[in-house]
């Protein structure tokens, strides 16, 4: 893997690149109308949801249970209103004594 | 209120820890792919995407023209279109150049924590805090894991495997709280990246896209019909009052 590499990383890096910074720089939000800017504003939710199912299910092979008790546990850890970051530490840490036994 | 520089770092604390695992993971990958650790680096300090990455990886070992990963690329990262066109609804009016900068930053988790703070609109500095901490973490385990090759316990390996999902979760868990609208949102966008995913549809990149503007475009569709036309940042603002 010589030459190749380089150019395909550059061009992996352009078209990564591009879809990220062109609708951030080049739209404002005040001239969209109200539909699309409503639209617009769903979005984060909604990829929320598509990115958490049906990945975590699948995080080990064959194994659903798994991926079913690490969302359970996030579920709970940020309904009763810990920080983010403890819910990431408390799943792993319920996850990890799972797996011991 | 979350707006300095240092108020970003400490929110994109969690992303360095969620992508401490994934990006050791991505080194050692690398290295067995046969990479070098100059070249696995600079994939991650040019690239900066996940899923891009770890397919380059799997399409590179067996032997795939350099133009199709590009390709496969682009597909998969289609969905940023989303989530910065998105994004600029929430962030503060900022020079062209600033915007452009931080822009490289944005991933599906630094995404998360900016599109889901609270209060009003994201500032400059607090994008630059959550970008540079979470792509410092990218980058440094990426070659830290070249170099060690994973060498993590395999149950806390296994463990770890959950955080960028438990994060998602824990960003997502708090905007459900008393707003029917954003359960609809996760609810509709999870069931149609499940349907597509199950029935091989789709491949991931695409299915997340199509879930996640299906989603948002149908439950707009239904809460404009019926004449709910609730703004989630004010909803969001009285829950907190």
């Amino acid at each position: 893997m010589g030459a190749s590499y380089w150019w395909m990383l550059l061009g992996m890096a352009v078209v990564t690149y591009l879809p990220r910074m062109i609708p951030l720089t080049f739209l404002d939000g005040k001239e969209l109308p109200p539909v699309v800017s409503g639209v617009l504003r769903n979005i984060p939710y909604a990829v929320l949801g598509a990115l958490i199912f049906p990945a975590i299910l699948h995080i080990q092979d064959g194994h659903i249970l798994f991926g079913i008790i690490g969302a359970v546990t996030a579920f709970v850890l940020s309904f009763i209103g810990l920080d983010v970051m403890f819910v990431v530490i408390g799943t792993i840490a319920v996850l990890a004594i799972y797996s011991l036994f | 209120m979350n707006t300095t520089f240092s108020q970003g770092i400490k929110a994109g604390t969690s992303i360095a820890i969620g992508y401490f695992p994934v990006a050791l993971t991505f080194g050692l990958l690398a290295k067995t792919t046969g990479l070098s650790i100059t070249q696995a680096t600079a994939m991650s300090l040019l690239v900066y995407a996940g899923a891009s990455q770890y397919m380059a990886l799997s399409l590179l070992a067996t032997g795939v023209a350099p133009w199709l990963i590009v390709m496969n690329t682009f597909i998969v990262n289609i969905r940023h279109f989303l989530m910065t066109a998105s994004l600029s609804e929430k962030v503060m009016p900022a020079p062209k150049w600033m915007k452009a900068i931080y822009a490289f930053g944005v991933t599906d988790e630094t995404f998360s924590v900016l599109a889901t703070q609270k209060e009003g609109k994201v500032t400059t500095a607090f994008a630059f805090g959550v970008a540079l901490i979470a792509y410092s973490s990218w980058v440094v385990f990426t070659a830290v894991g070249h170099v060690i090759g994973a060498n993590l316990p395999q149950f806390l390996q296994e463990a770890m495997s959950v955080a960028l999902y438990a994060m998602f979760i824990g960003l997502l868990v708090p905007s459900m709280k008393g707003n029917r609208k954003v359960v609809w949102l996760a609810v509709m966008g999870a069931a149609i990246h499940c349907a597509l995913y199950y029935s091989n549809l789709l491949s991931t990149g695409w299915s997340i896209l199509v879930a996640t503007l299906g989603s948002a475009i149908f439950v707009e569709f239904i809460y404009v019909k019926n004449k709910k036309t609730i703004d989630h940042w004010t909803v969001q603002k009285e829950a907190k009052n």
